[in-house]
């Protein structure tokens, strides 16, 4: 590409700081909207990778990946705050370690 | 020199990411997250993938930051949320991402200026993402609309539960 000429080590390093942001904030938040959050964040910084990859050898496969990522991303997210709702209502909290039914 | 856009678009989106996990107010959060998905977009477009970059912002900041809109607004009805939403209508919330976000619209003028330049080469346009997706992966595109559609059921499962107990009990 001779317009924009970035290395891909470059655009992989910011992908894996978006990472592992998501993934600190999942293992550090106990509030389950953060969480969901992060888990956004990790998967946005993974199709990230994936169109740096796509944009390297000029494929089209990369945004393809990325469309799989966004019905998944979309997926998780609705049930996910289907369960919030159902969450907050049963123990009237949005702190994870308080919803410990199962001792885990 | 447009490869500056890339790193400060890169440098938006790891603030904003930084800035929305460690917020303790959810609704000022979701700010950041938005900014920081539009930082991606941005990128996208500089990596050659527009399609991507529309759909980047029209599904993840639109659409599914909607959703988590709609559920802290749902699970913040009741006390004091007229004094809350007032609150987060103060300046100094929504100033520093307002200003990423036009620093960002900014570099995506910049962008499109150079457009021969940054869509030529190894950029891969809709119409190749589309053959592809609908040729090869076919198989995908269907476990895709499969697993929507379980995403599909399993809300409407979870939420109608809700929504008939809350009014029920009205």
């Amino acid at each position: 590409m001779e317009g924009l000429q970035i290395p891909l080590q470059h655009v992989l390093l910011l992908a894996g700081a978006l990472f592992t942001c998501g993934l600190a904030g999942l293992i550090l938040r106990r509030n389950i909207i953060f969480m969901l959050m992060s888990l956004e964040v990790m998967l946005n910084s993974a199709a990230l990778a994936f169109i740096a990859a796509g944009a390297r050898w000029g494929q089209p496969d990369g945004q393809i990946i990325f469309l799989l990522i966004l019905s998944v991303a979309a997926a998780e997210v609705s049930v996910g705050l289907g369960l919030v709702l159902q969450i907050q209502r049963r123990f009237k909290t949005l702190d994870m370690d308080q919803a410990n039914r199962l001792r885990g | 020199m447009i490869e500056i856009l890339f790193y400060m678009a890169g440098a938006i989106a790891l603030i904003a990411t930084v800035a929305a996990l460690t917020q303790t107010n959810a609704a000022h959060a979701l700010i950041y997250l938005i900014v920081s998905l539009l930082a991606v977009a941005v990128l996208f477009f500089l990596l050659g993938a527009p399609f991507a970059a529309a759909l980047e912002i029209l599904i993840y900041a639109g659409a599914i930051m909607v959703l988590f809109v709609f559920v802290i607004m749902m699970l913040n009805l009741g006390e004091a949320g007229r004094s809350r939403e007032r609150e987060w209508l103060a300046g100094r919330n929504w100033l520093l991402p307002g200003v990423m976000a036009a620093l960002l619209l900014f570099e995506l003028v910049l962008a499109v200026r150079h457009a021969p330049s940054l869509t030529s080469g190894l950029a891969v346009d809709p119409k190749a993402v589309g053959l592809s997706l609908f040729g090869p992966y076919l198989l995908a595109v269907e476990i895709a609309s499969m697993l929507l559609m379980a995403g599909l059921v399993g809300a409407y499962h979870l939420g109608r539960r809700f929504i008939v107990r809350r009014t029920g009990r009205r």
